[in-house]
């Protein structure tokens, strides 16, 4: 559906800014990518979530898609189309106005209009189209209502756009999106403007219509949360590359650096060299014990690796279990009681390690503890 | 888009055919309507900033006989040059002297204190934008003329001689202080709303005195407002035509404008030397320009806005509340109240006479029937309203394309076109007249004599205006939703008339009035571009000024000063509809 090819965009505006502010350190005063060539595909009907700190490119890659940056090279097509293509591989630059793209877009401050209501937000892609394309009178209202119905916005039709909720105008947004039923939806950190309750309640609306709808959408954000819960696929970004693409499940369990260990989620790291290596199997020696898990990255003996341990995947006990593997003794120092969950800090030689528990699992701090760790949630990722 | 996803192939395949989307052979050959739109807008504003300063100095520098300075010679080559210069800066200087003592305590007083009658002070500021300079002016010279002066008919029994004297070079900075302070006013009341209180309450709160903590704590941290004040009022004045030349020309005192003036009633007139002058005093307001702009670069280390929102406190005035009320009664009668009064009566009279029973009992609306059939009045009145409502709404049109361009824009060089269109700010009015009679009266085109020589002249000046208004609304409207509109499929235009256009309607309106209301009091242009039978409004007072008839006078000013009134009324209502914010 969606294919992006080696795309690189550079900001001559950064460039000068950071030469300004760190003069004297000019060690490569050259270019600062933005993007700095990300390709990936999206399959019809997926919800594909760039995902990413601040500044990492994200928002770049999804404005280059949209048509309102222009990339400095690379190739976006959609559905066979090739929307934009520059670059020295390239013999025929093509670079398809924004306007005429056909895509929906959510901005992440929903960019509704104030001056029109309701209804001529969502009628204005229809009433803005070139004559020859532009539907009757009669069909605009009937199509603005039915997406004003599915996004439950009907009754508000004639009301000036600004004196929505917060909730009813990101609904609008999407309305005003795919009221036009474009060949993709690029969703600009649609979420990120709602408190928490509202953006929880929402995750899941925009899912159940994502799937319905069946549009294919890129989806742009900085929260885990949001990316683990809506993606088919996800890309993880770091200074404008592609550190790690895959599924939601995949991502979380294995981590292929520490990078997207620390960003998805929150991880404990341990570093150690690896003792045995047999198949899936290996044995990690670190500083305060050894640690068996299963990975099929298949790193030889010897090799200097980190251990990376979710907090969830740590069981605590007051008696050591038996017959199996990974246990290590340690104490606790801090308890925080979070409602659904309560993490500890065990502390182990020199070490602390976060734990998650269940509720109704709590140990005061001072006490003893034996902390269980399963082998196959364990991963292993390079040492950086 | 719902069929069966085809299984993800592992390494991204080149599957492109480059042909999808390319638009008609023969249409990449023609201008886009944005392309044309923008080049028009800023071939325009290009022409309007450079051709009439190009054509000053060409005509100043050249003749017949090529390159030559004896234009400057004949302006500066006399001993009048040294008294010239000294009028202008004394002049300069006493009238931002006086707006900025009589400004800033106002601002302080309506600011920081619980001073009585707050509601004047807004009356007061917004009056002198409704009663053009040369009323003003002329309004003074009822009230202070050594002769028939209001003021000195009162005081003359008690001291035995006229005592103002408005035809000085004191009285002139008088009339000039007076009429800029409001403009002070309002500057100070920005930078002492934006001050934290906490700043003057913890110099309380160290044991300093209220006058102490004003002077080592408040005058200090405004010092940059303050400054740019007066680099501001020393160019307005420097600029300023109506006073020195309505007061200053009687007793032979020059300043540059005059002296302009002066040089170009002569028959025949002297354009090089005029322009000569011309240049001296564009050199002098650049100067000043350029000096508040760095003063105003530096000041931004001093910034005493915290961002952070506080509500000002009011500072008790305990036994001093009541003085200060009447020192704000004063002033608001003294530059209100006397100068409108003064014409109200003078309007009314057949012969002028200080009022007594006699004056009273024989008034009549003989001077407003006059005007009714004086065609003249009638076709000043019309062209004034033409050329004030033709260059606000070509002013605005063009602006909001330029700030399109300006803000939005990604284009190289729309910050040449940003300091094009503020150019004409530090052109004098008179210097722009002359400047545009340099032009027209070589073009070809009959445009000199005509109507639309003021307008060219009008739209040239309030280009600046036109732009801030512009540039600053503009940045107030989200990127996005100039963005969503794209991506929604609409086209530059489309966009731009349907979404940003309605946007910056407030922002437009408000320019638009305030252009207006300007344009109605222009004089130091029109008056070297205006030819019989195509005067406005300010050019016939400033004839019949000249003639002496200052009844007539005075009712032609009582009525434009109510249809400034009517103006900006109508304008505000238009606006509230728009959703102008209104403070």
């Amino acid at each position: 559906m969606l294919e992006v090819q080696n795309l690189v965009k550079t900001f001559d505006g950064e460039r000068k800014k950071r030469r300004g502010s760190e003069e004297g350190s000019s060690g490569d005063p050259a270019r600062v990518f933005a993007v700095n060539d990300i390709s990936f595909k999206v399959e019809p009907g997926e919800l594909f979530t760039l995902l990413g700190p601040s500044g990492c490119g994200k928002s770049t890659t999804l404005r280059s898609i949209a048509g309102l940056e222009k990339p400095d090279s690379g190739v976006v097509s959609v559905g066979g189309n090739v929307l934009f293509a520059a670059g020295p591989a390239i013999d025929k630059r093509v670079n398809v106005p924004a306007n005429k793209r056909g895509l929906g877009m959510v901005f992440q401050s929903y960019a509704i209009w104030p001056h029109m209501t309701v209804f001529e937000n969502v009628a204005f892609p229809l009433r803005v189209r070139p004559r020859s394309q532009r539907p009757g009178k009669k069909e605009i209202t009937e199509r603005v209502q039915r997406v004003l119905e599915t996004m439950e916005l009907l009754q508000y039709a004639d009301r000036h756009a600004t004196k929505l909720s917060g909730g009813q105008q990101q609904r609008l947004a999407l309305a005003r999106a795919i009221v036009i039923e474009p060949s993709m939806l690029l969703l600009d950190e649609p979420l990120s403007n709602l408190d928490a309750k509202l953006r929880e309640s929402l995750r899941f609306e925009l899912k159940r219509l994502q799937r319905e709808l069946g549009i294919t959408s890129i989806y742009v954000t900085h929260d885990q949360i949001e990316a683990l819960s809506l993606s088919s696929h996800i890309a993880v970004l770091r200074d404008g590359e592609v550190v790690q693409m895959g599924k939601p499940r995949d991502i979380y369990e294995n981590p292929q650096n520490k990078f997207v260990a620390e960003f998805i989620g929150t991880s404990n790291f341990i570093d150690g060299t690896v003792a045995l290596q047999d198949g899936d199997e290996h044995v990690v020696e670190t500083r305060d014990g050894r640690l068996r898990l299963e990975s099929a990255a298949h790193v030889p003996t010897g090799t200097e690796v980190v251990v990376s341990i979710r907090p969830e995947a740590v069981m605590l006990t007051t008696e050591r279990p038996v017959g199996t593997a990974n246990v290590w003794e340690g104490n606790v120092t801090t308890r925080a009681f979070l409602g659904d969950a309560v993490d500890h800090v065990v502390s182990v030689g020199k070490r602390d390690i976060r734990a998650r528990c269940l509720p109704h699992i709590s140990h005061a701090p001072g006490t003893t503890v034996y902390m269980q760790m399963d082998p196959a949630k364990l991963a292993l990722v390079p040492v950086d | 888009m719902t069929t069966e996803a085809p299984p993800r192939p592992s390494t991204p395949q080149p599957s492109i055919d480059p042909r999808s989307w390319e638009p008609p052979r023969w249409r990449r050959y023609l201008p886009t309507p944005k392309f044309l739109t923008l080049g028009i807008v800023a071939l325009i504003i290009a022409y309007l900033a450079i051709v009439p300063l190009y054509y000053l100095f060409w005509g100043t520098f050249f003749d017949q006989a090529g390159l030559t300075f004896s234009g400057f010679e004949r302006a500066y080559g006399n001993d009048q040059i040294f008294s010239l210069v000294g009028n202008s800066l004394l002049f300069a200087v006493g009238a931002a002297a006086v707006s900025l003592v009589l400004g800033t305590s106002l601002a302080y007083l309506h600011v920081r204190t619980d001073v009585p009658f707050k509601a004047l002070f807004f009356a007061a500021s917004i009056i002198p934008l409704v009663i053009p300079g040369i009323l003003y002016t002329i309004a003074w010279i009822l009230l202070g003329s050594p002769d028939i002066g209001l003021i000195n008919h009162y005081l003359e029994p008690i001291f035995g001689r006229a005592v103002i004297d408005v035809f000085s070079i004191w009285g002139m900075i008088w009339v000039e202080g007076l009429q800029l302070s409001p403009i002070v006013f309002l500057l100070m009341v920005a930078s002492f709303r934006a001050m934290d209180p906490s700043l003057e309450e913890s110099s309380l709160m160290s044991g300093a005195t209220r006058w102490a903590t004003f002077r080592k704590v408040t005058v200090p941290l405004s010092r940059p407002a303050i400054i740019a004040a007066i680099l501001i009022m020393v160019v307005r004045s420097l600029e300023s035509f109506e006073v020195p030349a309505l007061l200053g020309l009687q007793n032979g005192i020059y300043v540059f404008t005059s002296r302009i003036y002066f040089v170009l009633r002569d028959y025949p007139p002297d354009l090089s030397a005029a322009g000569a002058l011309a240049i001296g005093l564009l050199v002098i307001a650049i100067i000043g320009v350029v000096i508040s702009n760095f003063a105003g670069r530096a000041s931004k280390n001093y910034q005493t806005v915290t961002g952070k929102g506080f509500r000002p406190r009011p500072m008790e005035l305990g036994k001093w509340r009541p003085v200060a009320g009447v020192m704000i009664i004063v002033y608001f009668l003294l530059t209100v109240i006397a100068p409108l009064l003064v014409l109200l009566y003078t309007s009314l009279l057949k012969f002028y006479a200080p009022p007594s029973k006699n004056t009273f009992s024989t008034m009549t609306l003989d001077n407003y029937r006059q005007l009714a059939h004086m065609a003249d009045a009638l076709t000043a009145l019309k062209n004034s309203l033409i050329l004030g409502l033709s260059s606000a709404t070509l002013v605005m049109a063009l602006m909001a394309v330029a700030a399109w361009i300006v803000v939005r824009s990604r284009i190289r060089g729309r910050k040449v076109l940003d300091g094009l269109a503020f150019l004409p700010l530090v052109v004098p009015g008179l210097v722009m007249g002359l400047a545009l009679s340099f032009v027209y009266l070589r073009s070809p085109i009959p445009i000199y004599g005509t109507l639309f020589i003021l307008l060219i002249s009008y739209c040239t000046r309030y280009l600046p205006y036109g732009m801030r208004y512009a540039v600053t609304s503009m940045q107030q409207i989200s990127n996005e939703l100039e963005e969503s509109a794209l991506v929604n499929g609409a086209s530059w235009w489309q966009t731009f008339r349907r979404v940003l256009l309605p946007l910056l309607m407030p922002g437009i309106v408000a320019g638009w009035i305030y252009i207006l209301v300007v344009s109605f009091r222009e004089l130091s242009s029109s008056i070297l571009l205006y030819s019989p039978g195509n005067e406005v409004l300010s050019i016939l007072i400033f004839e019949q000024f000249e003639n002496g008839q200052f009844t007539v006078l005075s009712a032609l000013g009582v009525v434009m000063v109510l249809t400034l009134v009517v103006l900006v009324t109508v304008a505000y209502k238009l606006g509230a509809k728009v959703g102008l914010k209104q403070d």
